[in-house]
């Protein structure tokens, strides 16, 4: 996984696109790099995408399910909202773990 | 009197947040236009009453998360906002509806509507559920700090319209900006900034659910299990395959016989000649066949919204989608592939749910591909007529196993053609997959019996529009011209359309196709099954199924039969469908390219089985 310069500064933080069911955290910060090598999207649009669902720097986020295949695509609460997405778009996502 | 609306009022929101069910509420049985499956596809208008007397005119718009357009959907709720639509000027006053139990995304879309300078109302909708899960909202300080007048409805219990309405008027005289200058797309920056905003609207004007809902996450927690998830997904599509093909049988038999009982009165009461033909098998026999589908449309439209309305869709989308995205489709081109099992004229008109161009023509190129339930009759006939009535391995109906061949055949080869047009056209990336799972709701049966009539109305109109003239076409062209006096064999073989098929018989002698069975072709170009009603007419039995059958099994080899049947699988025979793609893709262009493709696969599918079937000694 490469690294960001968020990640080093923080070492708990993951990625949302890498987290299993039950991982959870708050956003700290929402990328706007390509969604893995098949993504059509350019990154700024899935930026916006992203910040447009709810996938904000400071939202709360569980992941609840993942898909049967490949554990693709992923269910997350966003705040009280809930959101399926994949993993690839999941990965622009950094969480941390909330504070207690 | 009617007094003529005084102000347009549209209604926005995020989707699922029951808007259309507030449209609903609100103008009764009075509106306009008309969509498929997909809830809300299409701009809807209609008419409500103030209680004053004064009357406006409502438009419902697409569900969106914001003004910056990605699907046709949004653009048109985009365009309609700003005023850019030619023959239909900017709202009066814009109704932002907020499901008051989820308010997190719509204040920031509340935020962006009020940046286009225009009155906007904030419409908290479901309050009834809101309360019931004890979350406090402060409608004044909600309103302070939104700058925005603030109301209260349940649609479904007709709470709270009139005072919506009366609030909403009020705004109507209001300044009214001329452009659309207020509004410009946001930055990542400014739609984090509004993300902040709202944020300090909810910790300002709302308190959190004393008694959350808990029924969504216990449902999804058996309903997105990777084991039981799938279980559930595949019993609910056969409970709906059963419904659209067993219980819909009664309805249809008596809708045909119906049609039936009707074409031999009006054979009775017509004077002998062509005006009998031009009634009973143009105009009769083509209303006939668009209404024997009805029932079967219905009943899947039926299954559609019921899965929609409960939110369990938007839960099927997330299961197939990896599926589906191994062959290079979206998620949600699942709703659109299931509608067109019934018929892809339904099946195309919802692809208007996919965000992007590409994913949405890659469906629309595939509908036609699920086997739509106008082949069953002809499916049906050449079975009975060539396959053997025997059981295989015990207890496996060996003509059921075809029907079912023919299925799979069906859907496997609209998987390969997706994933060729991913690999070979559009090398491009998949376009991100992410939406809403909404919450778990219970369906209401007033707004459900609305939204179905609404599009069976649409699919009769609509089918019935293309399907119809065309019937009488086809009529002209199989009655003439007509067979010399003490002219042999059937009247069809000396019409245009016999001709025509004795001039393509060279073309399609490869694959085994008899002059008999390319000119049943030509008029199963309206719609597939009609090729059945034509091969009565050529073999001269009339509707008589069982006799055709017969005849079928001594005429036709068991290759020609296959073949034919392949053919089938994958022709293009039906005009409403390429109408309808004309319509949704905006020109000839991709028409075109389907019925290309469709035609060069049904050629090579049915040269490869009639030419090994022959070499197996079945020719």
């Amino acid at each position: 996984m490469p690294q960001d310069a968020r990640m080093a500064e923080d070492p708990t933080a993951f990625r949302l696109g890498a987290a299993h069911p039950g991982d959870r955290g708050v956003i700290v910060r929402v990328l706007a790099a390509p969604a893995g090598p098949s993504g059509a999207l350019d990154p700024e649009e899935l930026e916006l995408r992203l910040l447009e669902f709810g996938f904000v720097e400071g939202a709360r986020v569980e992941v609840l399910h993942e898909g049967f295949l490949g554990a693709d695509p992923i269910a997350v609460k966003v705040d009280d909202m809930r959101v399926a997405l994949r993993r690839s778009e999941a990965m622009n996502v950094i969480l941390a773990p909330e504070a207690a | 009197m009617t007094p003529a609306p005084f102000a347009t009022f549209a209604l926005v929101g995020n989707p699922n947040c029951g808007k259309t069910a507030l449209f609903n509420a609100l103008t009764g049985g009075r509106q306009k236009g008309a969509n498929y499956a997909g809830v809300t596809v299409e701009r809807k208008e209609g008419l409500a009453d103030l209680p004053d007397g004064r009357r406006v005119r409502l438009i419902d718009l697409p569900g969106t998360y914001s003004l910056r357009a990605r699907s046709p959907d949004e653009a048109v709720t985009r365009d309609a906002v700003l005023g850019r639509l030619r023959d239909e000027p900017a709202p009066d006053v814009i109704l932002c509806i907020a499901d008051a139990t989820n308010l997190g995304l719509v204040l920031r879309l509340a935020l962006e509507l009020k940046s286009t300078g225009r009155p906007v109302v904030f419409v908290l909708n479901m309050i009834d559920i809101a309360e019931r899960q004890g979350i406090g909202i402060d409608f004044e300080a909600l309103s302070r700090s939104l700058g925005l007048p603030v109301t209260a409805t349940v649609a479904t219990r007709r709470r709270g319209l009139e005072a919506l309405l009366d609030i909403a008027a009020a705004q109507a005289g209001a300044a009214r900006p001329e452009a659309d200058a207020g509004w410009r797309e946001p930055s990542s920056a400014d739609v984090r900034d509004a993300h902040r905003q709202a944020r300090d609207i909810l910790r300002l004007a709302v308190r959190p659910p004393l008694r959350p809902d808990t029924l969504t996450g216990r449902l999804d927690a058996w309903l997105l299990h990777p084991v039981s998830g799938i279980a559930v997904l595949l019993g609910l599509l056969f409970l709906m395959f059963q419904a659209v093909f067993t219980w819909a049988a009664p309805a249809q038999d008596l809708i045909e016989a119906g049609f039936g009982a009707l074409g031999a009165a009006a054979t009775a009461i017509l004077p002998a000649g062509w005006i009998t033909g031009l009634v009973v098998d143009g105009l009769i026999a083509g209303v006939g066949s668009v209404l024997v589908f009805l029932p079967q449309i219905l009943l899947l439209f039926l299954f559609i919204l019921l899965l929609e309305d409960t939110g369990y869709m938007a839960r099927a989308a997330f299961l197939m989608d990896r599926i589906m995205g191994g062959a290079g489709l979206h998620g949600r081109a699942f709703i659109p592939l299931l509608s067109s099992f019934a018929c892809a004229v339904p099946g195309v008109m919802s692809t208007r749910v996919i965000d992007s161009r590409r994913d949405r023509l890659t469906t629309i190129l595939t509908a036609p591909l699920m086997t739509c339930s106008a082949r069953i009759p002809v499916y049906t006939l050449i079975i009975s007529a060539l396959i053997p009535d025997r059981t295989v391995g015990g207890f496996l109906s060996l003509q059921g196993l075809v029907m079912f061949g023919l299925y799979a055949a069906g859907i496997v080869s609209a998987l390969v053609v997706a994933f060729l047009i991913r690999k070979v056209f559009w090398r491009g990336g998949s376009e991100p997959f992410m939406m809403q799972l909404p919450d778990y709701k219970r369906p209401e049966p007033a707004n459900l019996a609305r939204n179905l009539g609404t599009k069976a109305w649409a699919f009769i109109s609509r089918a019935g529009r293309i399907i119809l003239p065309l019937m009488v076409l086809v009529w002209a062209l199989s009655t003439w011209p007509a067979p010399p006096p003490g002219a042999e064999g059937p009247a069809i073989a000396y019409s245009a359309a016999g001709r025509l098929g004795r001039w393509l018989e060279p073309l399609f002698a490869p694959i085994g196709f008899s002059w008999e069975m390319v000119v049943a072709l030509i008029p199963g170009m309206a719609a597939r099954e009609v090729a059945v009603a034509a091969l009565g007419a050529i073999y001269a039995v009339g509707g008589e199924e069982g006799a055709l059958a017969g005849i079928l099994a001594r005429q036709w080899s068991l290759a020609s039969g296959l073949s034919f049947l392949a053919w089938y699988v994958f022709a293009p025979q039906c005009v409403a469908t390429l109408a309808v793609v004309k319509r949704e893709t905006g020109g000839w262009l991709w028409p075109s390219i389907m019925f290309a493709y469709m035609l060069a696969l049904a050629y090579a599918a049915a040269f490869l089985v009639y030419q090994v079937a022959a070499a197996l000694g079945f020719g």
